[in-house]
């Protein structure tokens, strides 16, 4: 067993362990606090497979900025522990099962075909800034430019929706 | 026991050196509240600490000891998990996010694991740095939310909009550094600044001014200092997040943010002023011998000082001390290959000194920002300005490629 495969096991029983506790807790904070976990040991499996970059991202945007505006709203609505209503325990009754059968399913998809999936290249050159700006203002400056223009719109969305109560 | 560090010199290596760092930052980090009590008494025209030994020099220990042996009350209905987990992850990223910074340029081999000054050389240092200060907002948000206390939490809250809302500034001011000298790393940005002939003409400071006064003013804001230190608004806030917090756990916050202000200003040093180049061209040879010029007067006016205490301090530790620091500086012009590799370091610790001087003078100076004055600033000046460097920046640099 090498280092990183102990490195790949620690961080994927963190992320889980994060997940499911993100879902059983009780209170809105604990669960975002879960959800920030499972972010950073992702940014982790990224640094092992090679992509310092997104992994990077993956913090700054995901962690930093995304998971601070859930918590900041989260503590200014000062939201209390979640209560048991009869629909929860609908929830409780119906969803483990389903969880459970998603679950096998994928676990069944991953088993069958773990012989044709290809390992992601360890290498940094896909990786690196300077390809990936390359790759994102030539081949895929369409898609970006797009993305960017409906982050624009979602923008002027909100502010609309923020002037309204004036 | 060779064949033994030979062979995990990979792992025992950052360990020994992280040890190292810790023991060095902490040690600041206690003389700095010392330096700063001082700097600002003597703004005040008062003396500041001078009673626990020389010139007060023992008051971080009194102080530590102090921190140490206070009671530790834990405030009813606070919730529990996250009030312990606060002070802790400020502490803990306050420190990693020094584990990146270069503090000079030389590589060394021991055991034959070749390794440099600076425990981690990433090539995206500037990224993870900026990762590890994005996540340093949860120490705060969470000491204010979980204390249960209406100041607490507003404590909380204004420093976290403050943060999110100065962040921006921040990585943006970098951007224009970033476009010049096209990379991440620390280390290749400093190389970049490197010139023999003209010395420290060809710093980012000059093409990057502007940058430079958004990023040291979004600095300041991230680490709450004044005049940026609403989160601990001591007049409508009682001391804001860690109002609730005693003993251990207040020094815990209190230490992670003079490392912040460390970080910051290693950071200011890196990006814009050369990190531990030399600010003099090459050929001035005699400017080597400034470190020795500055240790040997120091150490004899310790010696001299020192003499007129007529306790233990007068008589042995203070001449003691003089005596080390002038054979240090006389060791230093005897031996030129030991001056040229404390060249670098010597730069980089001046110049990241000279920012926490600033930081001190400003908290000596400036009155507070009132909080919608601080939040406009930031989103209606800071910003702008900062993306039009960006802009500038790009327009000149295409320029000159064509």
């Amino acid at each position: 067993m090498t280092a990183s495969l102990v490195i790949f096991f620690v961080l994927a029983l963190l992320a889980i362990f994060a997940a499911v506790s993100l879902i059983l807790q009780r209170h809105p904070i604990h669960s975002a606090l879960s959800l920030i976990v499972v972010m950073v040991a992702l940014a982790g499996l990224y640094l092992l497979m090679g992509a310092e970059f997104v992994a990077a991202v993956q913090i700054i945007v995901y962690g930093g900025a995304i998971m601070v505006l859930f918590v900041f709203v989260i503590m200014l609505l000062n939201a209390e522990e979640e209560e048991r209503t009869n629909f929860s325990k609908l929830a409780t009754y119906a969803g483990i099962p389903l969880a459970l059968a998603i679950a096998g399913f994928i676990a069944a998809a991953i088993a069958r075909s773990s012989g044709s999936l290809p390992a992601p290249e360890p290498s940094g050159a896909l990786t690196s800034t300077k390809t990936l700006s390359n790759l994102l203002f030539s081949d895929f400056v369409y898609p970006f430019e797009l993305t960017s223009f409906l982050i624009l719109v979602a923008i002027l969305g909100a502010i609309v929706l923020a002037q309204r109560e004036n | 026991m060779t064949e033994f560090l030979t062979k995990y010199a990979f792992l025992i290596v950052p360990i020994v050196k992280i040890a190292i760092l810790v023991f060095i930052v902490l040690t600041v980090d206690a003389y700095l509240t010392w330096i700063e009590r001082k700097v600002i008494a003597h703004i005040q025209a008062r003396w500041g600490p001078h009673r626990v030994g020389p010139h007060g020099l023992l008051q971080p220990l009194a102080d530590g000891v102090k921190f140490i042996f206070k009671e530790d009350p834990l405030p009813s209905h606070v919730d529990k998990a996250a009030y312990f987990l606060a002070p802790f992850i400020t502490l803990m990223l306050a420190l990693t996010s020094l584990a990146v910074i270069p503090f000079g340029p030389q590589k060394f081999t021991i055991f034959g694991y070749e390794t440099h000054v600076g425990i981690a050389d990433v090539n995206i240092s500037l990224l993870v740095l900026f990762a590890i200060t994005a996540l340093g907002v949860y120490g705060i948000a969470l000491a204010g939310w979980a204390s249960n206390s209406k100041y607490s939490l507003l404590g909380g809250l204004r420093s976290s909009a403050q943060m999110i809302s100065y962040e921006l500034t921040l990585t943006l001011s970098v951007v224009g550094v970033l476009l010049i000298a096209g990379d991440f790393s620390l280390r290749n940005i400093v190389a970049q600044q490197a010139s023999s002939a003209h010395g420290l003409l060809t710093w980012n400071i000059f093409p990057q001014i502007i940058g430079f006064a958004c990023f040291y003013i979004a600095a300041i804001a991230e680490t709450n200092r004044v005049p940026f230190d609403l989160p601990e608004a001591e007049s409508e806030l009682v001391a804001g997040f860690h109002t609730e917090y005693a003993s251990m756990k207040f020094a815990m916050f209190f230490i992670a943010e003079y490392t912040s202000m460390i970080t910051v200003s290693c950071l200011a040093t890196i990006l814009f002023f050369g990190g531990w180049l030399s600010p003099f061209p090459a050929s001035w040879t005699f400017t080597h011998y400034l470190p020795s010029v500055m240790l040997i007067p120091f150490g004899l006016w310790v010696v001299y000082d020192g003499i007129r205490y007529e306790n233990l301090f007068g008589r042995v530790i203070l001449p003691g001390v003089g005596t080390a620091l002038t054979v240090v500086g006389a060791a230093l012009v005897l031996f030129p290959a030991l001056n040229g590799a404390i060249q670098g370091p010597f730069w980089f610790i001046a110049k990241v000194f000279t920012f926490l001087f600033v930081y001190i003078w400003m908290r000596g100076t400036l009155p507070r920002f009132r909080y919608d004055q601080l939040m406009s600033f930031g989103w209606k000046f800071l910003l702008p300005v900062s993306i039009a460097n960006v802009v500038l920046t790009s327009v000149v640099i295409l320029w000159r490629m064509r």
